[in-house]
C-alpha cells in the first residue's frame, strides 16, 4: 500500500507572494505530497475566520489572480509535487473560463477544488478542465448520504472528504463517521480520498490517515502564516514535518 | 425553466454540505404548492394575520400635482410588520415548520426582512436567529431590539463590508454549521434554485392584487408598474402577473448612491458583469477579477451588490427596464410622498417614487402608473433627518 499522503493548504499572497512561493518550497521540502493554493476571494461562503482573514491580507496586499499566477509558473520550475487551487466560482467565471483553466495549464496547475460548485453544476466548467488538463477535485461532506458514490463514480484526482458540518477551520474532535464515507467511495471508485476541514494536531492526522489516503490541513497552517508573518516560512516547515511523519507512520 | 435556470441565470452553485438541503427545500416546495391544505392555509395568514389583500390607492394629489399619468399605489408599507417581507416570511416559515424543522436563520440587510422572518416564527413557535452586518445593526438599532423583542437572535457580523452581502455570507456559513433542523429563510428573489423561484411565488400575489384591484376600479390593465430593486423580490412580486401582458412596462429602480458613475452606488443592471455568487449566476457589481465590490446606498436594504436571476433574464430579454436613483433623489421623494399624500415611504420605495414622478410628467393623463410602496417609512425618519442635517437619533 501506499504512504499515507500529506496536504498543505496556503492561501496564495498572505502576507504577500514571496512569502507564498517560499513556502511553496519549504512546504514540498518538509514532506507535503500535495499542495492546495487558495486564490483569494473577498467572499469565500466556504472558509471560517481564519482564512477569511488570510483572504482579506492577501487581497489588501495586492494579490492577483495574475500576479498569482506569475508566482506558480516561476515555482513550479522547482516544486514537483502535484499543485491544486482552491478559488470559488467567481474569481473563475470572471477572468473567462477558457483563460482561466489555460493559464492553470501554462503554470502547472494539475487541478482545481471549487467549493461552490456542487456536482449538479460541474457542467460549468468540466469541458474547460478537460481541455486543459485540470483534475476537477470533488467534495463530499458528512450530509451528503446517497449522492457520495454518484459523485465518486465521475470524481477525478482524489475525493475531499470534509470531515465535518460547517466551514474550514480547527476542531477540537472529529465525530463524522469516515470510514463509512471512506467506504462508499471505494464501493464504486479506486481513487483516493484525502479528508479536510478541522485538522490540527499529529494525532488527528493519523486518525484521518488510519482511516482515508491522506489528510488536509488549511486553517492550522494559515494561522502560522498569521502568527509570524514574513517569518512564518520555518515554523511552517517544522509544523508540516512533524504532521508528514504523523501520518506517514500510519 | 428548467433546474432553476432563468435563460443562462440562476442555477444553485452552494457547497456540497448543502446541496441535500437545498433539494430537500424544492421537493418539499414542488409538494406543497400544489398542496390544498397548505395553499389554504397560507392564504387565511395572509388575510387574517398581514391584512391583506394590501389596498391600492388613487394617489389624487400626486397625480394633479405631476400633471401626467393617472398615479395608483400599492400599499404594501400597511401590511403587518410594514412591508412585503411578510409574504414571503409566511410562505417560507410554515413550509420549515411542514417539514418539520425547528429552527429558522436568516440575513437582513435594513432589518426588514429579519422582523419579518423573527415575527413568522414567533408565530409559528420555530427558534429563529438573524445574521446582520454589524453597519446595519447600527444604522437600524431599533430593529435589532424589535427582532429580540419578537424572540429571535440577532448576530452582527464582523467580516467583510459588515453590510447584507457578508450577512448572507454568515447565514449560507450558519446552514453549513446546522442543517438538519435548520431552513434558510432566504429574503430575496436570489440566492440558489428553489430560492429565486419560491420567493417570487410567495410575492406574486402583489402583482396579481394589483391587477384585480385595477380592474374592478378602472377596468383595464396599468401603462407601468414601478418598484424598487436590491435582491427584487417586491419588484419580481408586483412584474410577474404582467409579463405575458406586454403592454405593461416593467420599471425597477435601482439604488445609485451617490450617482451611477460614483464609486459609492449599488446599481447593479447599470454597473455590473455576469457572475456566479450566492449559490447563483447573474449580475453583480465586481472588479475585473470577480471580487465582490463593496456597494453603498442610503438604502440599507437596497445596498447589495447583486440582483436576483430573473430580474437579469428581464433585463437581457429587455422584458423589463430598470433605470438608477441616487440618495438625493430618493430622499427627495421620501419628503414628497409624504407631504403630498401623507404617506412615509420606506426610503427603498422611495427610489420607485422618485422615478415614477420623472417618469409620469413624460406619460398622458389616460395613462395609469402603479407604484409599489413595498414598505412603510417609519424605520427611516431618523437616518432621513440626519441626512438632512438633523441631529436625530432613534
Amino acid at each position: 500500500m501506499r504512504e499515507k499522503a500529506f496536504i498543505a493548504f496556503v492561501t496564495g499572497g498572505d502576507p504577500n507572494l514571496d512569502i507564498t512561493e517560499q513556502l511553496l518550497y519549504k512546504i514540498e521540502e518538509a514532506g507535503a505530497d500535495l499542495i492546495e493554493i487558495g486564490i483569494p476571494f473577498s467572499d469565500p461562503i466556504a472558509e471560517g475566520p481564519v482564512i477569511q482573514e488570510a483572504n482579506e491580507r492577501a487581497l489588501k496586499a495586492g494579490c492577483t489572480t495574475d500576479n498569482l499566477f506569475a508566482m506558480v509558473k516561476r515555482a513550479r520550475k522547482t516544486v514537483k509535487v502535484p499543485l491544486v487551487f482552491l478559488t470559488y466560482m467567481n474569481p473563475i467565471y470572471t477572468y473567462g473560463k477558457k483563460r482561466f483553466f489555460e493559464a492553470c495549464r501554462d503554470c502547472g496547475i494539475d487541478g482545481i477544488i471549487v467549493p461552490d460548485l456542487p456536482f449538479e453544476e460541474k457542467e460549468e466548467i468540466l469541458k474547460e478542465c478537460k481541455e486543459f488538463e485540470v483534475a476537477l477535485i470533488s467534495l463530499i461532506a458528512p450530509t451528503s448520504k446517497e449522492r457520495i458514490t454518484r459523485i465518486a463514480k465521475e470524481a477525478e484526482g482524489f475525493v475531499y472528504c470534509v470531515s465535518s458540518l460547517g466551514v474550514t477551520g480547527i476542531r477540537s474532535k472529529i465525530t463524522t463517521d469516515l470510514k463509512s464515507m471512506v467506504a462508499l467511495v471505494k464501493s464504486v471508485s479506486a481513487i483516493p480520498v484525502a479528508v479536510g476541514f478541522g485538522i490540527a494536531t499529529p494525532e488527528q492526522a493519523k486518525e484521518v490517515a488510519a482511516v482515508a489516503d491522506g489528510a488536509i490541513v488549511g486553517s492550522a497552517i494559515v494561522k502560522i502564516v498569521k502568527e509570524y508573518g514574513a517569518g512564518c516560512i520555518e515554523p511552517v516547515y517544522a509544523y508540516v514535518r512533524k504532521m508528514k511523519q504523523a501520518v506517514k507512520s500510519v | 425553466m428548467m433546474n432553476g435556470r432563468y435563460g443562462p441565470f440562476g442555477g444553485r452553485y452552494v457547497p456540497e454540505t448543502l446541496m441535500n438541503a437545498v433539494l430537500e427545500v424544492e421537493k418539499a416546495y414542488e409538494f406543497y404548492k400544489e398542496d390544498k391544505n397548505f395553499q389554504q392555509e397560507l392564504q387565511a395568514l395572509y388575510r387574517d394575520y398581514a391584512g391583506r389583500p394590501s389596498l391600492l390607492y388613487y394617489a389624487s394629489k400626486m397625480t394633479k400635482d405631476l400633471g401626467g399619468a393617472k398615479i395608483y399605489l400599492k400599499r404594501e408599507d400597511l401590511n403587518h410588520t410594514g412591508s412585503h417581507k411578510i409574504n414571503n416570511v409566511l410562505g417560507q416559515v410554515l413550509l420549515a415548520k411542514k417539514m418539520g424543522k425547528k429552527r429558522v436563520i436568516a440575513e437582513t440587510g435594513a432589518g426588514q426582512h429579519g422582523v419579518a422572518a423573527a415575527t413568522a416564527a414567533a408565530l409559528m413557535d420555530m427558534e429563529c436567529e438573524i445574521f446582520m452586518g454589524e453597519e446595519d445593526t447600527k444604522r437600524q438599532a431599533l430593529n435589532v431590539f424589535r427582532m429580540e423583542l419578537l424572540g429571535a437572535r440577532v448576530h452582527p457580523v464582523t467580516g467583510g463590508t459588515k453590510t447584507l452581502k457578508d450577512a448572507v455570507n454568515e447565514t449560507m456559513r450558519e446552514w453549513t454549521k446546522r442543517v438538519e433542523d435548520t431552513f434558510y429563510v432566504l429574503g430575496s428573489v436570489m440566492g440558489p434554485h428553489p430560492y429565486p423561484m419560491m420567493v417570487r411565488d410567495f410575492q406574486k400575489i402583489i402583482g396579481k392584487e394589483i391587477k384585480e384591484q385595477l380592474l374592478a376600479k378602472e377596468g383595464r390593465l396599468p401603462d407601468a408598474v414601478i418598484a424598487c430593486v436590491g435582491g427584487g423580490s417586491n419588484a419580481m412580486g408586483a412584474f410577474y402577473e404582467f409579463i405575458d401582458d406586454k403592454s405593461v412596462r416593467l420599471i425597477g429602480c435601482e439604488a445609485a448612491g451617490l450617482g451611477v458613475d460614483h464609486p459609492r452606488n449599488a446599481a447593479t443592471i447599470a454597473n455590473g458583469t455576469v457572475g456566479i455568487f450566492h449559490g447563483m449566476k447573474s449580475l453583480f457589481c465586481q472588479d475585473e477579477y470577480g471580487q465582490i465590490a463593496p456597494v453603498y446606498s442610503i438604502s440599507a436594504g437596497l445596498d447589495y451588490p447583486g440582483i436576483g436571476p430573473e430580474h437579469a433574464m428581464l433585463h437581457e430579454t429587455k422584458r423589463a427596464e430598470y433605470v438608477p436613483v441616487t440618495d438625493e433623489e430618493a430622499v427627495s421623494a421620501f419628503e414628497y410622498l409624504s407631504k403630498t399624500e401623507g404617506i412615509i415611504p420606506a426610503i427603498e420605495s422611495a427610489h420607485a417614487v422618485a422615478h415614477a414622478m420623472k417618469e409620469a410628467k413624460t406619460m398622458t393623463k389616460d395613462q395609469i402608473m402603479v407604484i409599489n410602496i413595498s414598505g412603510r417609512g417609519d424605520k427611516d425618519v431618523a437616518a432621513i433627518a440626519r441626512y438632512r442635517g438633523v441631529e436625530i437619533y432613534e
